[in-house]
């Protein structure tokens, strides 16, 4: 019940938001996320021990539940959701909207479709929640999005819902294997799966995974991101870049990893080498960007290329290792679009050679823009690192013959990380000052959501081990 | 049974009343009464049924179970809909109101006749007495230079396909000595002849040609375009379920055994129809005109049930497809029937002006594109679920994915007109309260199929 709870709350308050018709609804939206909050925390100390779960027949005919599970991972990504949803609003608490009341409630939809995501049990009640997470984020960019923002978001809907239909075909033709009263069930879609011979796995992994790899997005899959990410109002390219990419490598490991366990080990390999692609070309494309946006476009795609790579190499420290890190980018991406679109909103342009010298009239807003900034490139003492290192040992010691050359490659990502944010840093904070539009450090509001930020940033860069105990269980259920 | 019998009864009944009551209007409320009346008697037959039982008429020429009876009923709950949601513009076509809805309650008749039929040559009669009613509803509109040509078009091609009909069903009769469609099951794989197989195909053509499926699709576009909005309302859902029921009914329980004969031809017949009507309704600058090659692409998502080899799983989705699918499209037409302009242009700015109405055209939109929590995903789902355990139908299902996300582009055109383009939408005519009551219970329907299809499917 409690797990409903979870995917209730905001979904009541999204569909009551529509109906306010007035400005109150950024307050109902605060308190709304306020609450997901206190439960998903409740749901995380409850689950510490036991997983939780839920399951009441949906459809029965077709072999449905309505069935929710609160593993270590599961609450681990409903908590970066359910900390990263108030952050968002309280930062962007002065800004006016046009429509509110719908603006909020389409974030609080997307918030629901995003908890049912993580916490979803049953392969068709996991599909809902994959479209409901997106539909809302299709309105929501569409809306208050940029100037190019209509063909942008469409693109970007028509990528993603093509992958979701194959993934549903995959779903289907799993369910179909198995049939019974509960043939979506995780446990059997995972027992039909593994049962398949290997020729069948090699085909169905790549219908289930398109939808997970546009989603993440790993090369070539990523045409949509940056466009979309640039387009998109920023607290939605926060859900987008912090919560959404989340999904992919989730569902990658719930979904993918247990059920088509050999199909899995067939293309590691090849999904490996595109992820490294990935790091390294998106890498290599942030140097050369000029607009903040874009820039922090593409080194989220390099961050989640090194998560898939490291997934896909299946070494047990590797898997912790991304646990951890997909709460920490969640994290460290909030911070860097939070900061970009304060420089975006003070200067009036996101071209980095049109700004300088924050650091002389905003100190404090210079200060945060660092330290994100170096957790971002994950310097030790800080969140990434500790993840960032996981993974690469994780690479390291992967299975795969060519395990150290991917390793290698992998590593270049870091050093071009270092180049690409650095510049950022110093063309924005440094250098000669050039004149704001909106000469004002930082105001309580933005103050509060940042300090939330740096104060995690720096807690789990010293203390990683709740961390880790969290979500121990579900990393060596995957990789012994 | 009953319901054939009140169905002509009422028809008659409305065409007699319009000596006496001139009023429009009335005429209208009467033939929504009437309509009621009849949704009771379809209800009333069906609870009556014993679940699983079937009634065997005139000589076992007519067979009625209670699956048909439900697909009775729920087609004439949607007819019931579509009366209420088209009753203001039925009367703007023409003078001649009554005769326009006792045309309907002659449609209804065919389709329950269609949906319990024994016999080949019940066949014939339940598809002629849907169709020529047909050809004068798409010709009402007689002022109409477009709406005669459709008439007449539709008219042509429509008795040329009961011709290829005939032939088909003399041919089966040469090969099997029989009308009975039971009877024809005895046809085997093994001991099939030419003249069967020739049989079987011209069949099949007949009846794609009535579900406005590829190669047969030429004249949809035309014809709904051309006949008065409201009745390509009628003709595009109820008129084309009631073709699938058909299909289905036929080639599930009589060809089942020689699925191997017309199985291939089929499933290319469904690529083609997925393939023409998806790509084809991408072009299109007419919403009314999309909306008619959108109705060919989604006949390509029913054929999927005539595949499945798994009869329940194919009479679940066909109910299933039928009531969404005719749900969903009587919404969008009614909201098409207030916009004056037809084409895309003419939504824009619609959210700013009628936010309802927007509203519920993106529900009626979203679930036509499949969107799940709508009940086009559930209605898909149960169709691609049907041909997925067909087993050696994988590449058809993932063809029609494909074309399922080409889909969303065109039906996102109009949502992102009216939400995202600047403009004046202008209205036909004013939204009033009822009508947007209606609306909403429309939406709510889509909705209620989306998440709970199994209401619908009642005791089967």
């Amino acid at each position: 019940m409690m797990l409903t709870l979870i995917i209730l709350i905001p979904l009541l308050a999204g569909i009551f938001a529509f109906l306010m018709k007035s400005d109150g609804a950024k307050g109902l939206a605060l308190a709304s996320s306020l609450i997901t909050l206190g439960i998903v925390i409740w749901a995380t100390c409850a689950s510490s021990e036991q997983p939780i779960y839920f399951s009441v027949p949906w459809i029965p005919a077709l072999g449905t539940h309505f069935s929710l599970a609160a593993d270590g991972m599961s609450t681990m990504l409903c908590l970066l959701t359910a900390i990263v949803m108030p952050v968002v609003i309280i930062s962007n608490w002065n800004k006016t909207v046009e429509k509110p009341w719908s603006f909020y409630g389409f974030m609080l939809l997307s918030q629901a479709g995003l908890l049912g995501v993580f916490l979803a049990y049953d392969g068709l009640v996991f599909y809902f929640f994959w479209e409901l997470a997106l539909i809302p984020v299709y309105f929501l960019c569409s809306r208050w999005g940029g100037e190019k923002r209509i063909a942008v978001t469409f693109k970007f809907f028509v990528y993603t819902f093509l992958g979701s239909l194959m993934m549903l075909a995959g779903i289907i033709y799993l369910a179909a294997q198995s049939g019974g009263p509960d043939a979506y069930s995780w446990s059997s879609m995972v027992r039909a799966g593994s049962a398949l011979p290997l020729a069948q796995q090699q085909i169905v992994f790549w219908l289930i995974f398109v939808a997970f790899a546009i989603k993440m997005p790993i090369f070539p899959f990523h045409t949509w991101q940056p466009d979309t990410y640039e387009q998109s109002p920023t607290p939605v390219t926060i859900i987008l870049s912090a919560l959404m990419v989340k999904m992919g490598l989730f569902a990658v490991l719930r979904w993918l990893f247990p059920v088509l366990p050999q199909g899995v080990a067939y293309w590691s390999n090849t999904v490996i080498i595109l992820s490294i692609i990935g790091i390294v070309y998106a890498s290599l494309l942030a140097i050369v960007q000029t607009d903040i946006k874009r820039l922090v476009a593409y080194s989220s795609i390099a961050h989640m290329g090194l998560m898939s790579a490291a997934a896909f190499s299946a070494t047990n420290v590797g898997m912790h290792g991304i646990m951890v890190q997909m709460f920490n980018h969640g994290i460290n991406i909030t911070g860097m679009w939070l900061i970009v679109s304060m420089i975006e909103n003070r200067w009036g342009t996101r071209d980095m050679t049109k700004m300088g010298g924050m650091a002389s009239v905003a100190p404090k807003m210079a200060i945060a823009l660092v330290i994100i900034s170096l957790a971002n490139i994950a310097l030790p003492l800080t969140n990434g690192f500790v993840g960032e290192f996981m993974l690469f040992n994780g690479l390291f010691s992967g299975a795969s013959p060519y395990h150290i050359t991917f390793m290698v490659i992998a590593g270049l990502g870091v050093i071009l990380g270092a180049i690409y944010t650095l510049n950022m840093v110093q063309k924005a904070a440094y250098g000669e000052t050039v004149e704001m539009v909106i000469t004002k450090d930082l105001t309580a509001n933005e103050y509060l959501g940042l300090f939330i930020i740096i104060g995690i940033i720096l807690f789990l860069g010293f203390y990683p081990k709740p961390l880790l105990d969290m979500t121990a269980g579900v990393a060596n259920a995957l990789v012994p | 049974m009953k319901a054939i019998i009140a169905a002509t009864i009422f028809g008659i009944l409305l065409m007699f009343a319009s000596i006496l009551m001139k009023d429009k209007k009335a005429m209208a409320n009467l033939a929504i009464v009437f309509m009621a009346a009849l949704f009771g008697v379809t209800i009333w037959e069906l609870i009556i049924t014993p679940v699983g039982s079937s009634q065997a008429y005139y000589n076992n020429m007519l067979n009625i179970s209670y699956y048909g009876l439900l697909f009775n009923m729920l087609m004439t709950g949607c007819s019931l809909l579509y009366a209420l949601l088209a009753s203001k513009e039925i009367q703007k076509v023409g003078v001649h109101v009554a005769e326009y809805f006792a045309l309907i309650f002659f449609i209804l008749c065919g389709v329950f006749i269609l949906s319990g039929y024994q016999n080949l040559l019940m066949l014939f009669i339940g598809i002629e007495i849907m169709s020529i009613p047909q050809y004068i509803l798409a010709g009402s509109d007689k002022k109409n230079l477009k709406s005669s040509e459709a008439s007449l078009k539709y008219f042509l091609m429509g008795a040329f396909s009961t011709g290829i009909l005939l032939m088909g069903i003399t041919l089966l009769y040469g090969a099997t000595g029989s009308f009975n469609i039971a009877g024809l099951s005895f046809l085997q794989s093994n001991t099939i002849g030419p003249m069967a197989i020739a049989g079987i195909l011209f069949v099949m053509m007949a009846l794609a040609f009535k579900v406005s499926a590829a190669p047969m699709h030429m004249w949809t576009p035309d014809v709904y375009d051309g006949a008065p909005t409201p009745f390509t309302a009628y003709m595009s859902t109820i008129v084309k379920a009631a073709a699938f029921i058909a299909f289905l009914h036929l080639f599930q329980f009589s060809f089942g055994n020689v699925s191997n004969t017309w199985l291939l031809v089929l499933s290319v017949i469904t690529a083609l129809t997925l393939f023409i009507g998806n790509i084809t309704a991408v072009f299109q600058q007419s919403v009314k005109r999309m909306l008619a090659y959108s109705s060919i692409a989604q006949a390509g998502f029913m054929l999927f049930a005539v595949l499945a080899s798994n009869t329940m799983a194919a009479q679940h989705g066909m109910i299933i497809y039928a009531v969404a699918y005719s749900v969903g499209t009587i919404g969008i037409f009614s909201v098409l029937m207030k916009i004056k302009d037809n084409t895309y242009d003419g939504f824009n700015g619609l959210a700013q002006k009628e936010p309802l109405l927007a509203f519920v055209a993106t529900i009626f939109l979203l679930s036509l594109a499949g969107i799940p929590l709508t009940g086009g995903f559930m209605a898909k789902y149960y169709v691609v679920m049907a041909a997925v355990q067909q087993g050696h139908l994988m590449w058809l299902v993932i063809f029609a994915l494909l074309m399922a996300a080409i889909s969303v582009y065109y039906y996102f055109r109009v949502i992102i007109a009216m939400y995202f383009k600047q403009g004046n939408a202008e209205l036909s005519s004013p939204v009033t309260g009822g009508d947007k009551l209606m609306l909403i219970i429309t939406a709510i329907l889509v909705i209620l199929l989306g998440i709970a299809p199994q209401l619908f499917l009642i005791n089967i």
